[in-house]
């Protein structure tokens, strides 16, 4: 006959305590079971489109069970900054989860605490070729990978338009600027700062002004970012000068003077949602955004939706620079699983896997990997068919990825990135302060970061 | 005896070492102080492990250099106090929260002398309604009046808008965006005010107002004579209290501004995460919030010693 220790006429207080006791002095051991090849805990970006969280669940709980190993999987949304605070807590405390999603300048900020990753990197881009300028920027520090530039979440924030709105008011065609065919066409040379200019004093006339803040966050820093970088204009360059007094930043800055005056009143206030309202609700004719506020407007307002065409960037003297924010998956030097994160890792950046999850993500998810940019995922999504062709960006677009404020050095380049430097000193010219005065003033912010 | 304290601990030997040290144990524990100590220690270790740690884990922090390896005394505070952009942080910062505590302070005690003065079920539900801002999330409530204030589809502009009135940019506009989220700040901690204020008027008595009246007071000499000096402590208290609190403000600029127009409505906190978290400064993050401690430390030394001072004149 079993007793049962704890059964309700014996388990006493003191009982209860001393089997307490004896359970916490006992180690806690690993059950081998068909798990054999221990525990992997993963933290994922929580996606925006929820469908996409489900598809990576879905490859991730095939690896799982193909290699035997038992995997803790977290989606840690970045409202909020959880999943910036989640970063620093772990690296604070130097434990967490073996693989975790790391954006843009927290690979640099972290570098010291990444377990490089070269020989996973290597074999992708021989396989699916190089990787894009932005995953250059951040994933390496002194010829070392620290993590694998990733295609979750990782997206372009290019421009996109109303087809019906630009032939009515700015005499621009769109689709036959940006068709869905592999090819340059006439009205693609002709995209230019100068046509965006006049486009957006045809909108800010007819009432549908272009939605481009002049806020702090994210959107409008990448946006202008790509805008002085069409210029040549840098606020500081690669060695870590300040160049805000060139003759190209004054270029830029007297091209933006001018563009401003067609945005909306109250863009000094807007941040990251503003400009996806701005064109759901039909009141902008034109933002700077991946495709989240077009696959909004499919639920919210269809026509508006339909309507919606994306596109490359307009060419400056110096080229077309597409915004461009990257996810990568790391892993901690002090993760327990390394072996696994590693396998795990490869194993979903294979093509059918980031094709999966791109459409699954209504062509959101990008690949930082040059071939895998050539992919089909992004053919058929609408509507309207083809408006996501030209997001990614492709060989005969002439362009390339950028983020601001590169190639300062990243420790700089952060700061003036999310204290939105440039767009305050635009808010600051729209208020009524020269060009003189604004570029003293940024000379001197800038003297701060370095 | 009931209170403790005139009990005599350990006087008789040890003689009979078994029911004596029982009885010992319990005298022990029957010690005001003692048990008042084994009561309070979980609160004690709380707050050594989520407030005296992290505060001395922040200044030690402050004095390391961006990749906090090197110890480099106060230059972190003597940079950024060199920085136009932070002193503009510290303006702000002593501009919200000064004209903010005294807004809140002014209403609160107006509301609590409505309150005191409405009698019976009408008072519970005033009170009820009244406290509705400060019982409702922060971050929530600042979230809908963004939607009121919102830039381009701002509710209060639609309606002035309908009343045929011209649109008022909110949050577009320096000056504007700070009087916003003051009047946010005020909405939210008035509330508080208004009852710690409403619960000091009740403990005042009615002999004092009975006999000023019969001295021929007025309204006004009654309020200056009785109900303030009467009310001083909770009136210092809660000012201090609010002010610290309010200095630390993070959520209504974060959720309203995010610091924006042309940095115009960053406060220290708010300026603290982006230096520190979003640009990866750490040290330079943790001056940033530690910049107004001293200062507030004074402050409350001062305030709470005038409070003990006051509490044994009364005494």
């Amino acid at each position: 006959m079993t007793r049962n220790i704890l059964s309700k006429r014996e388990a006493t207080r003191r009982k209860v305590l001393k089997f307490g006791a004896a359970a916490s002095v006992l180690p806690w051991v690993h059950v081998r079971s068909a798990k054999a090849a221990g525990t992997l805990s993963i933290f994922l970006w929580d996606h925006w489109v929820p469908a996409t969280n489900a598809t990576a669940r879905q490859q991730i709980a095939a690896w799982a069970e193909r290699n035997k190993v038992e995997v803790k999987l977290d989606f840690i949304t970045s409202q909020g900054n959880q999943t910036l605070l989640t970063i620093n807590a772990q690296a604070q405390a130097r434990r967490g989860h073996d693989i975790i999603t790391i954006a843009n300048w927290n690979v640099r900020d972290h570098a010291d605490k990444m377990e490089p990753v070269d020989d996973i990197v290597g074999r992708l881009i021989a396989k699916h070729g190089a990787t894009n300028e932005v995953a250059n920027y951040f994933g390496r520090e002194k010829g070392k990978w620290l993590a694998v530039p990733s295609s979750w979440g990782s997206q372009n924030k290019g421009p996109a338009g109303r087809i019906s709105l630009f032939k009515e008011h700015a005499g621009l065609d769109l689709q036959k600027m940006y068709p869905t065919t592999p090819t340059e066409t006439p009205e693609s040379k002709e995209w230019t700062m100068d046509t965006m200019l006049k486009a957006a004093e045809a909108m800010f006339k007819a009432g549908k002004p272009f939605g481009i803040g002049m806020g702090t966050t994210a959107d409008s820093v990448d946006t202008w970012g790509s805008i002085l970088a069409s210029f040549g204009a840098e606020m500081v360059d690669s060695s870590g000068k300040i160049q805000i007094r060139s003759a190209a930043m004054r270029q830029a800055i007297e091209y933006c003077q001018k563009l401003i005056r067609f945005l909306p009143a109250d863009a000094q206030s807007w941040d990251d949602s503003s400009n996806n309202r701005a064109l759901i609700s039909g009141a902008s004719s034109f933002i700077y955004n991946p495709p989240s506020a077009w696959a909004v407007a499919t639920r919210d307002a269809p026509a508006v939706a339909q309507d919606v065409w994306h596109l490359a960037p307009p060419a400056g003297p110096k080229g077309r620079f597409v915004p461009h924010n990257i996810n990568f998956w790391g892993i901690w030097q002090f993760a327990q699983n390394k072996t696994a994160a590693k396998d795990l890792i490869e194993y979903l950046m294979q093509d059918e896997l980031v094709d999966a999850r791109c459409i699954a993500s209504m062509g959101y998810d990008l690949p930082p990997y040059e071939k895998m940019t050539q992919s089909k995922a992004w053919d058929d999504i609408g509507p309207p068919k083809g408006t996501v062709y030209n997001y990614p960006v492709r060989s005969w677009h002439g362009a390339k990825t950028h983020v601001a404020h590169a190639p300062a050095p990243a420790e700089i380049a952060v700061q003036i990135y999310n204290r939105g430097t440039f767009p305050t000193m635009l808010a600051k010219l729209k208020a009524g302060e020269t060009i003189e005065q604004v570029l003293t003033w940024g000379n001197r912010e800038l003297e701060g970061f370095l | 005896m009931a209170d403790g304290s005139t009990m005599v601990v350990g006087a008789p030997a040890a003689t009979s070492p078994g029911p004596r040290q029982a009885g010992s144990m319990k005298q022990l524990a029957r010690r005001r102080s003692l048990a008042a100590l084994a009561l309070c220690s979980p609160l004690i270790l709380l707050i050594v492990c989520l407030k005296i740690y992290p505060t001395f884990y922040a200044v030690f922090l402050s004095m390391l250099d961006r990749k906090m390896n090197n110890f480099v005394g106060f230059d972190n505070f003597a940079f950024m106090i060199s920085r136009p952009s932070f002193q503009l942080v510290i303006f702000q910062s002593v501009l919200f929260a000064v004209t903010a505590v005294i807004l809140k302070a002014f209403l609160g005690f107006v509301l609590a002398h409505l309150m005191h003065n409405i009698r019976g079920r009408n008072e519970r539900v005033w009170r009820g309604l009244l406290l509705v801002p400060w019982v409702i999330p922060l971050s929530l409530s600042t979230l809908t009046w963004w939607w009121l204030f919102d830039p381009s589809y701002s509710a209060f502009n639609w309606t002035l808008n309908m009343l045929g009135f011209e649109d008022i940019a909110f949050l577009g506009t320096v000056w504007n965006a700070r009087l916003s989220v003051i009047a946010v700040n005020v909405w939210f901690g008035a509330p508080f005010f208004m009852i710690m204020y409403l619960a000091a008027l009740k403990s005042v008595p009615e002999q004092l107002y009975e006999a000023a009246s019969i001295d021929g007071a007025t309204a006004v000499q009654r309020l200056f004579f009785i109900t303030i000096p009467m009310m001083r402590n909770i009136i210092l208290i809660t000012v201090l209290y609010s002010l610290i609190v309010t200095f630390a403000d993070f959520d209504i600029v974060r959720i309203l501004t995010n610091g924006g127009p042309q940095d115009g409505t960053h406060l220290f906190a708010t300026y603290a995460f982006v230096v520190g978290i979003q640009s990866g400064n750490i040290p330079r993050g943790a001056t940033v919030s530690l910049f107004m401690f001293p200062i507030l430390a004074a402050l409350a030394f001062f305030v709470l010693r005038d409070v003990m001072k006051r509490n044994k004149e009364m005494a």
